[in-house]
C-alpha cells in the first residue's frame, strides 16, 4: 500500500434481507482514499453511498445484512476492519475513524447536555478524566464557532439551531483528532446559507489536522467546491471516478453528464427545458443483468442491455465503465452533448 | 403598487399578516406586513431560508390559514371573506403542491381517488366520463392508466409527486402554489417535475406561485423572484434583475452562498459570508429584521424598519442603504 493511502476498499458487496428478498445494495465498490483529501460519493438515494460508508465505520445491522465478495477488504493500517470484533471496531471508531450524520436534529442524544457528548469520547478514547475532557469540550465548541461556549456546555441539542447541532456534530467527530472524517450529506437538511459556514468549518479543521474526509452527498454544486476526487455511484456500482476537474469538464459515463445536465445553471433561461433522466433507477433485488442504467440511457446498445460494461481507464486518474468506450460503439448521437462539455469524441474512447 | 405595465393581475396581496399565538400575549410573527401582485400566467418565485414565512405566506394565500390582517384580493374578491358558497368556487381556481409527496396523499385511498376527490367535490364529470378524465391527467403527468387503482405507497418519490400535481390539475385550476415540490426528491427526478410543471404552464396558462429555498432552480423556473427573510419581503423584481444586480445585503449573501456546479468557477468566486442564525420570529429586531446579521448597519436599521419601494422599474427593495 502507497504510504500516503490510509484507507483501502477491495470489491465490496453488501446485501439486505427484506420481506420483499434480498436487495443487493453494494455491488463491488472499490477505492481508496489518501491522507488529507477529499473523496466525494456522489449519486441517488438508493445508490448505496449510505450502506458504502457505514459498512467502513461497521455500523450495519448484523441479523439483516451481509457483507461479501470475493477478496473484500476494507484495509486500515493493514488491518482489515470487517474481521475486527466488536470490542476492536469500537476502538478505532470515534477515535481514528469518524462519521458525521445527515440529520442533525435526530443523530445526537436529546438527553445528554452536549458538553458531555463531546467529551465522552474523549474520556473512553484518550484516557483523560471527565474535568480534562470537560475542557478540550470547551476549546472544541470554540474551534468550531459556537457562540458563547460556556453556556452552551451546559444545554441539550433542543436548546440549539439546526447549524449549531450539525456543529456540534462535526465537534463530536473532530473531538480525538481522527485520521478519517466520514461526513454523510452534512449539509442536506441546512439552508444555503448555513450550508457554507458548515462546509468551510470542515475544510478549515482538514486543513489543520490533514484529516482525509470521505463526503458522501447528492448535491454536484458542494462537491465543485471542496472535493479533490469524484466517484459516481449508481445502482450500487461506481460507474465513474476521477478528478473534480475530469468528472466536470470531461465526463464519460452517460449518467454522470445526466446528473451534471439537469441541474440548471444560472445562466440558463426558462425557455430552455432542462436536460432530464427519463425513468427511475432499477430495483436491487433483481438487478439488471448488463448494465444498471441501460434502461435510463439515451445511448443504450443492444450489448447494453446483455452484458456488463468493462472499466475503461482515462489517463491515470479516471475511469468510467460503459459499452460507449468501446472501439466498435458507435458515437453519432453522442457526440452532441460531449462536445457542449468541450470533448471531443476521440478522446472518449 | 407595481402595476406599471399593462400585465393583468391574478392575486394581489396587500399588507399580508399571519401571526400564531404561541404563549399568552406571545406571537410569532410567519408572515409580517408582505405586499405584491402575482401577474396573470408567470410564476413569482418566493425563497429564503427556512423559518422566513414562506410557506405559510402560500398557505395564507390561498386561504388555508385566516390572515392575522390584510388581504388576498384573486381576481378582484378577497379571499378571506369568502362566504361559504364562494370558496368552493375559489378552490376551484386555485390549488396547491405540498411539500412532502410522502405525506400529502392519504395511504388509504387510491390513486384514482386521490385525483377524483376534486372532482367529485365540484361534481364536474360523473362514472365514465369521470374515469376518463383521470386516465387523461394521469397520461399528463406521465403516469398510466393501470395506476389508477394502485395506493400512494406503491409509487416511487418522483411518482408520487406526480400524483400530487395530477391532484392539483384534476379541476383545471388558474392559479397553483408550488410549495418546494422539489425538494423532497432527487436530482435527475427534479429536472422531470421541473420539465412537466412547465410545459403544463406553457399548455394550460397556468399561474404559479412557486416556493423553494434551491435558489438556481428559482432563478430557472420564474419569471419573477422574491426574497423573504424572518416574515418580511426584502426584495421583489424580474428573476435576471435579481440575480444579475442583487441591492439588499441578505439578497447578496444568499446569492454568493448558492454552491456553483463548477470548480473553476466556484474557485473564483467571492462569497459574502453571512455570520450567525436567524433570529427568533417571536421578537424579531425591531428596525429592519436583518440588522442583526447585515455587516452594513447603521443606527438607522435599528430604530426604523425600511420601506419597501421601487428604486428601479419593477424592482422593489427594503433598504436604507439603497
Amino acid at each position: 500500500m502507497n504510504s500516503k493511502k490510509i484507507l483501502g476498499v477491495k470489491n465490496l458487496r453488501v446485501s439486505f434481507k427484506t420481506y420483499a428478498g434480498v436487495v443487493q445494495a453494494v455491488r463491488g465498490v472499490d477505492f481508496y482514499l489518501e491522507k488529507g483529501e477529499t473523496l466525494a460519493i456522489v449519486g441517488e438515494s438508493g445508490c448505496g453511498k449510505t450502506v458504502t460508508v457505514k459498512t467502513i465505520m461497521g455500523l450495519l445491522p448484523k441479523e439483516q445484512s451481509i457483507v461479501s465478495g470475493e477478496g473484500v477488504e476494507v484495509n486500515f493500517h493493514n488491518k482489515n476492519l470487517l474481521n475486527l470484533s466488536e470490542n476492536e471496531m469500537a476502538e478505532i471508531r470515534g477515535n481514528h475513524i469518524s462519521m458525521i450524520f445527515q440529520d442533525p436534529m435526530t443523530s445526537l442524544n436529546p438527553t445528554m447536555k452536549i458538553g458531555n457528548q463531546i467529551a465522552e469520547s474523549i474520556v473512553i478514547h484518550e484516557n483523560k478524566s471527565e474535568e480534562e475532557a470537560k475542557k478540550i469540550a470547551l476549546n472544541i465548541l470554540e474551534l468550531v464557532n459556537i457562540p458563547n461556549a460556556k453556556e452552551r456546555i451546559n444545554q441539550y441539542p433542543f436548546e440549539l439551531s439546526g447549524g449549531m447541532r450539525q456543529r456540534i456534530m462535526i465537534g463530536i467527530a473532530l473531538a480525538c483528532d481522527p485520521e478519517i472524517l466520514i461526513a454523510d450529506e452534512p449539509t442536506t437538511a441546512l439552508d444555503v446559507t448555513i450550508q457554507a459556514q458548515i462546509m468551510d468549518l470542515i475544510k478549515k479543521l482538514q486543513d489543520k489536522k490533514n484529516t482525509g474526509v470521505i463526503l458522501v452527498t447528492h448535491d454536484l454544486g458542494v462537491v465543485a467546491s471542496v472535493a479533490d476526487r469524484i466517484q459516481v455511484m449508481y445502482a450500487g456500482e461506481v460507474v465513474e471516478r476521477g478528478t473534480t476537474n475530469e468528472i466536470f469538464y470531461s465526463p464519460k459515463h452517460p449518467y454522470t453528464f445526466g446528473l451534471l445536465e439537469s441541474i440548471p445553471k444560472l445562466s440558463d433561461h426558462k425557455q430552455k427545458e432542462l436536460y432530464s433522466l427519463v425513468g427511475t433507477p432499477p430495483d436491487l433485488t433483481n438487478p439488471p443483468k448488463g448494465c444498471p442504467f441501460a434502461a435510463r440511457c439515451k445511448y443504450a446498445m443492444k450489448i447494453c442491455r446483455v452484458k456488463h460494461p468493462e472499466i475503461t481507464s482515462f489517463g491515470e486518474t479516471q475511469e468510467s465503465s460503459c459499452w460507449l468506450h468501446h472501439e466498435k460503439a458507435d458515437l453519432s448521437g453522442v457526440s452532441e452533448i460531449l462536445l457542449k462539455r468541450g470533448v471531443s469524441s476521440a478522446e472518449f474512447k | 403598487m407595481q402595476n406599471s405595465n399593462n400585465k393583468e393581475v391574478l392575486v394581489e396581496v396587500r399588507g399580508l399578516k399571519k401571526y400564531f399565538k404561541v404563549k399568552r400575549k406571545k406571537f410569532v410573527k410567519a408572515v409580517d406586513n408582505v405586499s405584491f401582485n402575482i401577474y396573470k400566467g408567470e410564476t413569482l418565485g418566493i425563497v429564503g431560508e427556512s423559518g422566513c414565512g414562506k410557506t405559510t405566506c402560500g398557505k395564507t394565500i390561498l386561504g388555508l390559514y385566516k390572515a392575522t390582517s390584510g388581504e388576498v384580493i384573486f381576481d378582484g374578491t378577497n379571499v378571506h371573506s369568502l362566504k361559504p358558497k364562494d370558496k368552493i368556487d375559489f378552490t376551484k381556481r386555485a390549488q396547491i403542491i405540498f411539500q412532502d409527496p410522502y405525506s400529502s396523499l392519504n395511504p388509504r385511498m387510491t390513486v384514482g381517488d386521490i385525483i377524483g376527490e376534486g372532482i367529485d367535490i365540484h361534481k364536474l364529470y360523473k362514472n365514465k366520463k369521470r374515469e376518463e378524465k383521470i386516465f387523461e391527467l394521469l397520461y399528463t403527468v406521465g403516469l398510466n392508466k393501470e395506476h389508477i387503482n394502485r395506493f400512494p405507497h406503491e409509487f416511487s418519490g418522483g411518482q408520487r409527486q406526480r400524483i400530487g400535481i395530477a391532484r392539483a390539475l384534476a379541476i383545471e385550476p388558474d392559479f397553483i402554489v408550488c410549495d418546494e415540490p422539489i425538494s423532497a426528491l432527487d436530482v435527475s427526478i427534479q429536472a422531470q417535475i421541473v420539465n412537466l410543471l412547465m410545459r403544463l404552464q406553457r399548455e394550460k396558462n397556468l399561474t404559479y406561485l412557486f416556493i423553494a429555498h434551491d435558489l438556481s432552480m428559482v432563478k430557472y423556473i420564474s419569471d419573477r423572484v422574491g426574497v423573504m427573510y424572518l416574515g418580511n419581503l426584502v426584495e421583489l423584481t424580474t428573476s435576471e434583475k435579481l440575480y444579475d444586480n442583487p441591492l439588499h445585503p441578505y439578497t447578496q449573501a444568499l446569492l454568493s452562498s448558492i454552491p456553483i456546479p463548477d470548480p473553476e468557477e466556484e474557485k473564483n468566486k467571492e462569497r459574502i459570508p453571512i455570520h450567525g442564525e436567524i433570529p427568533s420570529a417571536i421578537d424579531p429586531p425591531l428596525g429592519c429584521r436583518f440588522v442583526t446579521r447585515c455587516k452594513f448597519a447603521k443606527e438607522v436599521c435599528k430604530k426604523d424598519m425600511p420601506e419597501f419601494r421601487e428604486v428601479d422599474k419593477e424592482h422593489f427593495v427594503a433598504c436604507h442603504r439603497v
